[in-house]
């Protein structure tokens, strides 16, 4: 196969290479330190300061440097990932062999032998991966641009930039893979990557705690979905996408075979829910939804890389194109359902509505948003689960945009905050003067995260143990909307997206589109749809709600805190950075919906769809003929309800935080209404970590000490074994006792050599090398008797045969 | 291909031997002695690797044969040649050894001694890869065993002697019954070929032979039971493995290198040159378990599942750092012996039935078994490379007393979590590469035990995590203040290749994988001409 650049087949080979290289290239040669006191205000704030230690920081040129590989690399793919879009589209256009699910963008290469046959891996451009690629791309480089001024004080900033230029490249390799296998090995190098980056400030307890538990909690599901592809690839030969999806026969085999172990279900539910539980853990779908909000703990830009542009979308998006697998063998939009679709619908539907309860509990302004995500992804997972192919796919785009600029307002928001303690730090009017405010605060957060970092005795706090002030906490905020205007704007954008504000955001399209879906089989009668409809209607109200509430604490009434007062972006690089990929997002999060208005909408319909939805008319195309849906009928009661909950969950919001914003140190005014003990609960996520501590954690670590390596090993296998030694031992005592007490004189020969058995033995116990030796001379003497004896009788045995 | 007069694997075989002699004669001189040793094995190392490209995979038989008389008497011969497996084992052994004796200049004492063991060692493990017959093999095999008894025994950490008795008893154990088993196939078959019996000893039945009387049935079951036992301690397959952490961590670092590296790998490549083409009856005939019936190649894979589940758990519960690495693996090793029973299961099917279901998934799982010995070679070297270069620097292996070690040595920090990653099998680096091959060819075969399995790979996760963060994460543990702790730049340059070849493989794994697949296919899918085409 030779490459030719202007061949448009082999362009998606080098979309991942620019951020690969930017790794590569920085991590071996641009990433230098230098060593300054440990003490230095340029060892950032989240760094434990060693007495008289020096440690290394990033030194300048190394900063600047490593900045602009890591940019030009990302530049890089998106410029090239623009062109295959380019292409993508014109090739759609033409419609001429078919549309772009037919004809695509392919080219691979022999990658692994199998016998006498090649796996072959390879990349691949269909209607799915061009509208991932107009999304991963744009939101990475904001990310990256973002990063240059949020991480501008952190002594590893190099490392940070090399770490997400993998993070970066790895997301596009899983986006453009043609098959399973490359696409589990983005999946997994992203999954180190989060790990890597999660603990990026790897001194603090609760950034490598987090850290271990995502990679943890991730690769249960992993080494389940390892399990599906090994079975895909066993019944099909294959694991190319174009090979398996795109081929009825193939999906046909796989629905009608039954699967080799759980014999009611077909190889294709197997599989499908071996790929769905994969999902699960990526995308922190319930029960394995624990370690997204502790991943909160890596800095800022990393929670908008795993939230938003890659990690869970890559989960989601695995789905989606493995769809036609779970599909297969029911028709979901006729009332029959497959097992992976029901699974998908009920663990869609319960996290959605799960997570969303947890989150209006939660004062964290990341964490708040780290609970959404896990709802919103929820909310992707069950419209797959009742067919809505192109809903969950536009929601997933939309969602995209419209996190990672939450995510990313709220790192400006704690960058604000963290200044602003700065501020009051250098000026001396410390607020922590007031004990009886944060007294009160502790005692309304009984479970407050932050306690975590007190647990390790060994770490010492910046501040000398004092608590410290938490800039994440939205009980320290307030007002925020005077001193960060733009990031008060572009964050209300954001909010009012994810809670679907009508209309006008793209929140609102494709939550509502996956509410038509659900609605139209409610009205047929089906069981999923119904569920799921209600449940994702219900979660929609409290999205709706903590996003007002998470708005209102954060932005609006006075400043609860000294610092709040002082909260900003400051000026220069840092701010215009940090400011610049809002205001980007904040328009995508605004119009990324309009390419996905039914037609029969009143007036936008006709005005946005004349030809049908956009968006639609151009994905269905990755379905195979049989499975591409047709537009529902334009119905206005999913709308009204859209409606509804969006603006009564913010109007309920509103009325409880924002007419009369909360004073400092005055009580959440949820606490009264939800009585404590429910409010606890939910704060306190409903003790899954206990939970999973106590039932997995800890007997997991006791079995493998206790009884994998104490009890089996050291006593069981161990003990058999010095047991038979020390028998040995004492024979060997004993004959020789017998032979120098006993029979001394009477018997010279025998004795003499039952001593000299007794005699080999003993060195278990002694030790010496010369024994060694001797056992060596021993040995071969007897290899050589055993030879000679058998030579004789070989000349009889080659006679026979 | 000769070299100064002799074939070249020949010269293989006996060059390491001939350099360690010359060491022992050498001056005891410290830096001469360190750099004869690393020039006569980086050398070696290089033929070795031609020997590997060399090899065509276009004709995927044995190549490079020779046959030359030796031990008539007992109808023996020099009878040495490589296919694709053996070619990466020597691949292997040729670019470990001189990453080993560049580890070894950390050695004070004795140092030409030291030295020589390594190389005496290196070449018995040329030998038995090499070897086409079974009496060279066995020697060959017995032989690697005394270098590193006594590398262990005077070079090792504080409990070294129990370590080294351990391991040499165990091996030991082994050894008596598989030269017993030696002796009963090769007496009765009036051959030692490999090749020859491979062809004639499976069909061997009741009335072709007997030995002291015994019938064939009988000598068959207690030849396979030898090689069995005697190999399963060497991969080592669980229950047989409790000999190995002692002797792991007890060995100095280039001993436990070249231990984890290539001499487990001679257990596995036992499995697969003389276990499986001697015994395909023995392997799938019925065996009764308590009323629970299964053969032989089921045993296995279940001993396999074992080893990779109680493996990961054990090294998830140490405290000792290169004990956690050394039941590593345990754990990796139970991959090989997953990948071989299926090999034994479909090589034996297609032997008595002239055909197995299970051909593609066998022809996977043995590619991954192989690749995973090799692969495992690269990672356990690099990560006992890092555990002794921090243990060299801070002389506790109690990852309990490090912390935080990544401030202080960020470079290390780097390729600890490089080469963990590459332990832990993650995607696009080495390791998974062959453990997905292995679950994907046990999947059809052993489809339960390979699900169980899978908590074994949780749990390697578990223990590569544990490693990380007891080494490198957390708050600085002021104790190591005032210690250099950063990698040498010794080490570094050792573990650079190790580093490479991951990656390389990892990516790209045909560069082997096409040598490995073409030797590996040839012996499973003509097992039926062998048998006479039945």
């Amino acid at each position: 196969m030779n490459f030719n650049i202007n061949d448009p087949n082999f362009l998606p080979w080098l979309i991942p290479v620019g951020p690969l290289l930017g790794f590569v290239i920085i991590t071996l040669l641009t990433n230098r330190s230098r060593l300054i006191p440990a003490t230095s205000p340029q060892y950032g704030g989240h760094h434990p300061d060693y007495d008289g230690m020096l440690v290394p920081v990033v030194t300048n040129w190394s900063r600047a440097v490593s900045i602009i590989v890591g940019m030009s690399g990302i530049v890089m793919a998106w410029l090239i990932s623009l062109a295959v879009v380019g292409n993508a589209f014109g090739l759609n256009a033409d419609g001429i062999g078919g549309k772009l699910g037919q004809d695509v963008h392919a080219s691979a290469l022999d990658w692994m032998a199998t016998g006498l046959t090649q796996f072959r891996m390879g990349v691949l451009v269909d209607p799915l991966t061009t509208i991932m690629l107009i999304m991963v791309p744009l939101a990475c480089l904001m990310i990256f641009i973002y990063s240059i001024g949020y991480m501008a004080n952190d002594p590893r900033q190099a490392r940070f930039f090399s770490l997400i230029a993998l993070f970066a490249g790895a997301m596009l390799t899983l986006v453009v893979a043609d098959n399973l296998l490359l696409l589990f090995v983005g999946w997994e190098v992203m999954g180190l990557c989060s790990y890597m980056l999660i603990g990026f400030w790897f001194e603090k307890p609760s950034a490598y705690k987090a850290a271990i538990k995502a990679f943890t909690t991730t690769r249960i599901a992993d080494v389940i979905m390892l399990l599906g592809i090994a079975y895909l690839f066993a019944e099909t030969g294959t694991l190319s996408f174009r090979e398996i999806v795109y081929n009825a026969e193939v999906l046909e085999h796989l629905a009608t075979t039954p699967a080799v172990i759980f014999g009611g279900l077909s190889a294709a539910g197997l599989i499908g829910i071996f790929l769905i539980i994969g999902t699960v853990g990526k995308s922190a779908q319930f029960p394995l939804h624990v370690w997204l909000p502790d991943a909160m703990e890596g800095p800022t830009p990393v929670s908008a890389m795993i939230h938003a542009a890659a990690m869970v979308s890559a989960g989601i998006y695995a789905l989606i194109r493995m769809y036609p697998l779970f599909e297969i063998g029911g028709h979901p939009h006729d009332g029959e359902f497959t097992a992976p679709l029901m699974f998908m619908a009920l663990v869609g539907s319960v996290t959605a509505l799960f997570a969303a309860t947890i989150a209006v509990a939660q004062n964290d302004v990341k964490k708040v948003l780290a609970y959404s995500t896990i709802s919103q992804l929820g909310f992707m997972v069950a419209a797959l689960g009742i067919g809505a192919y192109i809903a969950a796919t536009f929601h997933l785009i939309t969602h995209a945009f419209f996190k990672a600029l939450l995510f990313m307002a709220s790192g400006a928001v704690i960058h604000g905050m963290e200044h602003g303690e700065h501020h009051v730090h250098a000026h001396g009017d410390h607020a922590h003067d007031e004990p009886a405010e944060h007294a009160e605060d502790h005692d309304a957060a009984p479970a407050e995260h932050r306690h975590d970092e007190h647990t390790d005795a060994t770490y010492r706090e910046p501040e000398g143990g004092a608590p410290r002030f938490d800039p994440q906490d939205m009980m320290n905020m307030g007002g925020l909307r005077k001193t960060m205007p733009v990031t008060f704007i572009t964050f209300l954008i954001g909010g009012l997206s994810l809670a679907g504000f009508p209309l006008i955001t793209a929140g609102f399209w494709s939550k509502d589109e996956i509410l038509a879906d659900a609605w139209h089989g409610l009205t047929e009668g089906f069981g999923p749809h119904t569920l799921v409809f209600i449940f994702l209607a219900l979660a929609a109200f409290l999205t709706a709600f903590y996003t007002a509430r998470q708005l209102c604490l954060t932005f609006l009434g006075e400043p609860r805190t000294e610092e709040a007062k002082h909260a900003s972006l400051g000026e220069g690089i840092v701010s215009a950075t940090m400011t610049l990929p809002l205001i980007i997002l904040a328009v995508f999060a605004i119009f990324a919906g309009f390419v996905g208005v039914n037609p029969g909408f009143p007036i936008l319909g006709g005005i946005l769809s004349p030809n049908g939805i956009p968006f639609k008319e151009f994905l269905k195309y990755t379905l195979i003929a049989e499975m591409q849906p047709s537009t529902l009928a334009f119905d206005a009661f999913p709308v009204l309800v859209s409606f509804i909950v969006a603006l009564g969950g913010l109007g309920l919001g509103y009325m409880m935080y924002g007419r009369k914003p909360l004073a400092a140190g005055e009580p959440d005014p949820l606490i009264k209404i939800l009585s404590p003990s429910v409010h606890t609960t939910l704060r306190n996520k409903y003790y899954f970590d206990e939970l999973y501590i106590a039932a997995f954690v800890k007997p997991s670590q006791w079995v493998s000490r206790n009884v994998a390596y104490l009890f089996i090993d050291k006593g069981v296998i161990d003990g058999f074994l010095h047991l038979i030694a020390r028998v040995f031992t004492w024979i060997g005592d004993f004959l020789k006792m017998m032979n120098t007490w006993l029979i001394d004189g009477l018997l010279d020969g025998v004795p003499e050599l039952v001593a000299r058995f007794g005699f080999i033995i003993r060195w278990i116990q002694t030790g010496r090398i010369q024994q060694y030796l001797l056992l060596v001379a021993v040995m071969a003497i007897v290899i050589a008797v055993v030879f000679a004896l058998s030579a004789g009788g070989s000349s009889a045995a080659v006679g026979t045969p | 291909m000769t070299i100064v007069g002799i074939d070249v694997l020949s010269f293989l075989v006996f060059a390491p031997a001939v350099a360690a002699l010359a060491l022992l004669l050498l001056p005891q001189n410290r830096l001469i002695a360190r750099v004869a040793a690393l020039g006569a094995s980086a050398v070696i190392g290089g033929i070795a690797a031609a020997v590997f490209f060399a090899y065509n995979a276009a004709s995927p038989d044995f190549q490079m044969v020779i046959q030359a008389p030796w031990f008539t008497v007992l109808n023996a011969s020099w009878h040495i040649g490589i296919d694709g497996i053996s070619a990466s084992m020597i691949l292997l052994t040729g670019v470990l050894t001189p990453l080993a004796v560049l580890i070894s200049f950390e050695v004070e004492e004795r140092v030409n001694t030291h030295m020589a063991l390594l190389l005496f060692f290196q070449a018995g493990l040329f030998g038995v890869f090499v070897a086409m017959d079974m009496m060279i093999f066995f020697l060959f095999y017995e032989l690697t065993l005394v270098p590193m008894f006594f590398i262990i025994d005077q070079w090792g950490g504080p409990n070294r002697k129990y370590a080294a008795t351990k391991f040499f008893i165990y091996s030991m154990g082994g050894s008596l019954g598989m030269l017993l088993a030696v002796q009963l196939v090769g007496v009765t078959a009036g051959t030692f070929s490999i090749p020859e019996l491979a062809q004639i000893w499976p069909t061997f039945t009741g009335t072709d032979g007997t030995f002291l009387g015994l019938p064939i049935q009988t000598v068959k079951a207690l030849a396979f039971l030898g090689f069995f036992i005697a190999f399963a301690i060497k991969v080592p397959v669980w229950p047989f493995h409790t000999w190995l952490p002692d002797a792991h961590s007890e060995a100095p670092t280039a001993g436990s290198m070249l231990l984890a590296g290539v001499m487990l790998k001679l257990g596995a490549y036992g499995f697969l040159r003389l276990v499986i083409p001697l015994f395909p009856d023995v392997w799938i005939a019925d065996v009764n378990i308590l009323g629970f019936v299964t053969n032989w190649a089921g045993i296995f894979a279940f001993l396999a599942m074992l080893g990779v589940v109680l493996g990961a758990f054990a090294a998830f519960g140490q405290t000792d750092i290169k004990r956690l690495v050394a039941y590593s693996s345990v754990n990796h090793m139970g991959f090989v012996a997953m990948g071989l029973a299926v090999t034994a299961l479909a090589y034996a099917q297609q032997w008595l039935h002239g055909t197995s279901a299970h051909m593609q998934s066998a022809i996977i799982a043995t590619n991954g078994a192989v690749m995973q010995m090799f692969n495992h070679g690269l990672s356990s070297a690099g990560m006992f490379l890092l555990a002794g270069a921090i243990y060299h620097k801070t002389h506790t292996r109690d990852m309990t007393q490090y912390g935080g070690l990544w401030v202080r040595a960020p470079i290390y920090g780097g390729i600890f979590i490089f080469t963990s990653m590459a332990s832990l099998g993650l995607p696009g680096l080495n390791g998974f590469v062959s453990e997905f091959m292995v679950v994907r060819g046990a999947w059809s075969v052993y489809t339960w035990l390979t699900v169980i399995a899978m908590i074994g790979l949780l749990f390697t996760g578990g223990y590569i995590l544990k490693g990380i963060r007891a080494v490198l994460h957390g708050p600085f543990n002021l104790h190591w203040r005032d210690y250099h702790l950063e990698i040498e730049l010794r080490e570094f340059i050792a573990i650079a290749p190790l580093m490479v070849l991951m990656l390389i493989t990892g990516l790209a794994p045909n560069w082997i994988l096409n040598v490995i697949n073409a030797s590996v296919t040839h012996i499973l899918t003509t097992a039926s001409i062998l048998s006479g085409g039945m």
